[in-house]
């Protein structure tokens, strides 16, 4: 296989996994873990198939354009750093999987929850092979966005959501500093392509912008990585299911701060800035997250609390500047990988098997789960850094280079000093976890009784354990080689002497080491009782260090300030934000209209107007009354309002007749009708308003001054859109480019002789295509809208004349209800229903002869609709249902489908997408034919406006046929 | 001539528009939109000026441009006829939907109080 399918394939597979699973059943617990499982182990393979390709030191890169013009590039990168923490990513991935198919209930949606877990996979290993420094950041985003939807996935627990909601905050801030950062270093070397930046370590430091790229780009890490003060997210996205807690938090999420900062090593490593901020973080870190994971009485608290403080002593050993640190720092990534990975893990099964995480409750649990129990001791030893275990030797690296440090760091004697503290914290809180939850008497008050989790469940945490004995006790056969190739690709081929040896020989590390060891039992054994009673902040819960607390009071702050910003700048109400911008527009447009120099009115001298002209005047003051009308009666006669306005759009139909727009005069005059209709479908459901219902004194005042500034206002626009129109129509037209061009090539190019519908299916049917999609869309939104429709209480009675009809048939004896409506409607009947067929074949004219005369796919399908109301409205909606098949949803997916098959058919060909073709044929009885492959779409175009059009009415009309659920007046949209 | 009808025209057809979209009630503003709607389209397709009797239409060997009235206009506002009927079926939906939940059909979703 090819280097760049293996490496598209380790990134891609996660996010088409993720979809894959996003589409299964709600149940398929089984078949989405074993699909994730496939993924991940496809995924394990295939790294391990890339694993011998870059031994010797060199770097696997595939490289795919995406944005060319600003010099960013997909690039997929591999060395031996990214290598391991894919590996990692990979490997404790599928053991998450595994353990989540049993951890998870069936009655949550788990698919989604893989779905989401592979996403994020996919997120993190594109971030680790990332070779370019915009798509990082771009995988970064994407790592806490997928983050944000796993720690709240149980999101009907309310703690769930806001931990989720505040890691996104933090982390997403810190991604937007870290994007900025990186763009200023992309700025300072001149590309962003990690190869050429890692390179230019001396420009960039050269560089007076450098200390700006750095501290952004820490603080990026450093809130991904939860590192003080930013380290206050993590515990609370402990809210999250534990799966998702043992892998964010021990190889992946957190980890990509650190590989940030490991990545960067070569580049900022040494500055002055790099000690002291990476060195002073991590140590505060590192104390603190210790110091308080002592006083938790929660086991993931716990967790929660020495992840941070082992995250705080990777990136102090970052932070030490010293290349032996860097190694020593990717060591630690895997150790703590491991063992806390299993611990999570434990204490998933604890909380599964127990039923509470709570130490003050658990108790004497290795009687229950003596091999769970023996699993997780080891983990906790490892932890702690006892001899043996993984974690002894990269903490005795820690306490060498701490020694080491202290006589060049600017921290100097406090280092040593200060990390023994930290381990022996480290050995008390290991001790608590272990002994308060195994060892003394039976637990008592627990909900049920603990036993051994399915063995399945188990496993994944007895292969890590496994690894951390393999590790500790033979370092340098199990990991020394991906050590290596890491910290080559790091530090380069000149590596320091390092030994991965358990035994040294007596030293001052070991001793440190011991010591600490000692002095973490003896504090358990002294002060256990105080820590049990005491509150889960510890003696030295300041309020002030608490970040979550000032994190609460800055977002409430925000809030304050937008809210004071909206009401301050803010518009309240449609109408007054209609009316700015209306102002607006035509402020900008007497600005443009003066910046042009002015309309020239002078120079036009007025012909003596004709009889034709005199007539069209007439026409218009005809349109004119009617719109005036119409603006005069919208509020107490609709119905008139309805009519005249109508009245308005058949005077400019006849418009676009006398001015040479025929089709244009025929699409307006079918949009009417259905415009007219649908308005009347309406109207029965708005409340009443009759000049007669009072309104109170002080709003008719205010309705009455904003009434006389609308009056000016729509006076200027109507004014400025006269004078604009008038300025531009007695100017010389400007008949070059496109327009000539449609004129003359239409019937060469297209076969077409109706320019109209030529450009609109043929030069320009890209931008159909978009329109009748959007009709489409229209006509699915109006039938969803309306499924969900409560009629207001006072529109639910029938209507009055149809109450005043059926009572007249009431009071006859010879007559039943409904009688009247029904001869009153015989004649158009009978009229309507005949005139069905003869519509149909007017439809059918206007497409057939569309491409050369006026007509086409628009129009016919109007047309086509209004056959069917016509029907409707004759007949009412159940009598024609049982004779027609009406599907509207299922007429605009054909249309759209043919639309795009027309438009499709042309790449069969070579071409672009809805280039055309047509002939002439000779067909039997029609003759000569034009058939164009445009011909085609717009039998499309026909179909799906007929669909949306008779979507949108039926839904309408429809509502009169539902039987109102509630009772009047007290329905509510639910 | 005919260009000062038109011109006139499409200010009162803007006008009464623009008036009715200030107004507080739904149905109003529909009507707004759908007269605002005819005047903008007769301002589009007068923007390739008033020509009478030369429809856009061919006749073999005459495809000069000066023949015929100008055709991008017309096009774009024969999707803008279609477009706004869109437009009108939605709106009138949204404010049913908003008149159902509310009971008022203020276009705030509610009563203005004194």
């Amino acid at each position: 296989m090819s280097v760049s399918l293996l490496l598209f394939v380790v990134v891609a597979l996660p996010f088409l996994g993720a979809l894959a699973a996003a589409g299964l059943p709600r149940h398929a617990r089984t078949s989405a873990a074993l699909l994730s499982w496939a993924v991940a182990l496809v995924n394990v393979i295939c790294l391990g198939f890339l694993w011998p390709l870059f031994q010797d030191g060199e770097i696997l890169r595939l490289d795919i354009a995406w944005l060319p013009s600003l010099g960013v590039q997909v690039v997929l990168r591999l060395d031996g750093l990214s290598w391991l923490f894919s590996a990692l990513v990979l490997g404790i991935g599928a053991l998450v999987v595994l353990y989540a198919r049993y951890y998870m209930s069936p009655k949550d949606p788990v698919p989604r929850f893989f779905s989401f877990l592979l996403a994020f996979m996919g997120s993190m290993q594109g971030l680790v092979l990332s070779g370019n420094l915009i798509q990082l950041v771009v995988f970064w985003e994407l790592t806490s966005l997928f983050s944000f939807l796993l720690i709240g996935y149980w999101n009907q627990n309310r703690l769930a959501r806001d931990g989720a909601r505040m890691a996104l905050t933090v982390t997403a801030a810190g991604g937007l500093a870290l994007l900025v950062g990186v763009v200023v270093l992309g700025q300072i070397v001149g590309s962003y392509d990690l190869d050429t930046v890692l390179d230019a370590r001396d420009i960039v430091l050269a560089d007076p912008r450098h200390p700006l790229a750095l501290a952004l780009i820490l603080v990026g890490a450093m809130t991904k990585s939860a590192q003080f003060p930013f380290h206050f997210w993590l515990p609370r996205a402990m809210a999250a299911p534990t799966p998702v807690s043992a892998y964010l938090h021990s190889a992946t999420l957190v980890k990509a701060g650190i590989f940030l900062l490991i990545r960067f090593w070569p580049v900022f490593g040494e500055t002055q800035m790099w000690l002291t901020l990476v060195g002073g973080a991590g140590l505060l870190t590192l104390l603190i997250g210790a110091w308080t994971a002592i006083f938790q009485h929660d086991l993931k608290g716990l967790l929660a609390y020495s992840t941070i403080s082992h995250l705080g002593l990777i990136v102090l050993l970052l932070g030490l500047g010293s290349e032996l640190g860097a190694i020593a720092a990717i060591f630690h990534v895997v150790n703590h990988a491991t063992f806390k990975a299993s611990l999570f893990m434990a204490a998933g099964i604890i909380d599964h098997e127990a039923g509470t995480r709570d130490m003050r409750k658990l108790s004497g649990l290795y009687r229950y789960m003596p091999m769970s129990a023996t699993l997780a001791m080891v983990a906790a030893a490892a932890m702690a850094g006892v001899p043996l275990l993984n974690g002894f030797l990269s903490k005795e690296m820690f306490l060498a280079e701490a020694v080491a440090g202290a006589e060049r760091h600017p921290l100097a004697l406090a280092l040593p000093v200060l990390a023994t503290t930290a381990s022996a914290f480290s050995v008390l809180y290991s001790l608590r976890f272990i002994h308060a939850t195994f060892f003394g008497p039976a637990p008592t008050g627990l909900d049920r009784t603990p036993h051994e989790p399915p063995v399945w469940m188990r496993r994944p945490v007895e292969i890590l354990v496994l690894l951390c004995l393999l590790v500790g006790i033979f370092p340098a056969v199990t990991l020394g080689p991906f050590l290596r190739s890491a910290a080559v690709a790091v530090v380069g081929f000149d590596l320091p002497e390092y030994s991965l040896a358990i035994w040294h020989g007596f030293n001052l590390p070991l001793l440190l080491s011991f010591s600490a060891l000692a002095a973490g039992i003896v504090l358990y054994a002294v002060f256990r009782r105080r820590i049990e009673g005491g509150g889960p902040g510890g003696p030295l819960a300041v309020r002030w260090l608490n970040g979550g607390y000032l994190f609460e009071k800055a977002m409430t702050g925000l809030f304050r300030t937008a809210e004071a910003a909206v009401g301050t700048f803010g518009a309240q109400g449609v109408q007054r934000q209609l009316r700015i911008i209306v102002l607006a527009t035509m402020a900008f447009g007497v600005l443009a209209a003066i910046g042009a120099g002015g309309a020239k009115f002078a120079t036009v001298t007025l012909a003596a107007p004709s009889g034709g002209d005199l007539a069209f005047a007439l026409l218009w003051l005809v349109g004119g009354a009617c719109a005036v009308g119409a603006a005069w009666q919208a509020k107490y006669h609709r119905l008139a309002a309805v009519v005249l306005m109508g009245g308005a759009g058949l005077v400019s139909c006849l418009s676009f007749l006398w001015l040479s727009a025929p089709d244009l005069a025929m699409t307006q005059l079918l949009v009417e009708i259905v415009t007219t209709v649908l308005l009347l479908l309406g109207l029965r459901w708005l409340p009443k308003r009759l000049p007669s219902i009072p309104s109170p004194e002080p709003l008719q005042r205010i309705s009455r001054r904003r009434r006389r500034i609308d009056l000016v206002i729509a006076a200027a626009a109507g004014a400025c859109l006269s004078a604009a129109a008038y300025a531009v129509m007695i100017s010389a037209a400007a008949r070059d480019g496109a327009s000539s061009y449609f004129v003359e090539q239409a019937y060469a190019e297209a076969g077409g002789r109706n320019l109209v519908n030529v450009i609109l299916v043929d030069f320009r049917a890209f931008d159909t295509f978009g329109e009748i999609a959007v009709l489409g869309i229209v006509g699915l939104t109006v039938f969803v809208l309306l499924r969900r429709f409560r009629p207001y209480g006072d529109t639910l009675p029938e209507p009055h004349q149809k109450r005043i009809q059926a009572a007249a048939d009431r009071r006859r004896a010879d007559r039943s209800e409904g009688d009247t409506l029904r001869e009153t409607m015989l004649v158009p009947q009978v009229v309507m229903r005949w005139m069905f067929p003869f519509v149909i074949l007017f439809a059918v004219h206007l497409f057939l002869r569309g491409h050369d005369l006026p007509g086409g796919g628009f129009a016919a399908g109007v047309a086509l609709s209004i056959a069917f109301v016509l029907q409707y409205m004759a007949s009412g909606a159940r009598w024609v249902e049982r004779r027609l098949e009406i599907r509207p949803a299922a007429w605009i997916g054909v249309g759209l489908l043919i639309a795009t098959l027309a438009g499709g058919a042309s790449w069969l060909f070579g071409r672009p997408f809805l280039t055309s073709a047509f002939r002439y044929a000779d067909l039997p009885v029609l003759g000569k034919t034009p058939l164009a492959s445009a011909l085609a779409f717009d039998l499309g175009v026909l179909i799906l406006v007929l669909g949306a059009t008779v979507m949108i009415l039926l839904a309408l009309a429809h509502q009169s046929l539902r039987k109102p659920r509630q009772a009047p007046g007290k329905d509510q949209a639910t | 001539m005919t260009e000062i009808v038109l011109a006139l025209a499409i200010g009162v057809l803007g006008a009464c528009g623009v008036w009715l979209l200030l107004r507080p009630r739904t149905f109003q503003v529909i009507i707004g939109l759908c007269l605002l709607s005819y005047g903008v389209n007769i301002f589009i397709f007068a923007m390739g000026r008033l020509r009478v009797g030369a429809p856009p239409v061919t006749a073999e060997g005459l495809e000069n441009p000066l023949l015929y009235d100008d055709p991008i206009p017309q096009a774009l506002v024969l999707t803008a006829i279609v477009i706004s009927f869109a437009l009108t079926a939605l709106f009138l939906v949204v404010l049913l939907a908003a008149r159902g939940a509310t009971g008022s059909d203020h276009i705030d979703g509610e009563e203005p109080s004194p």
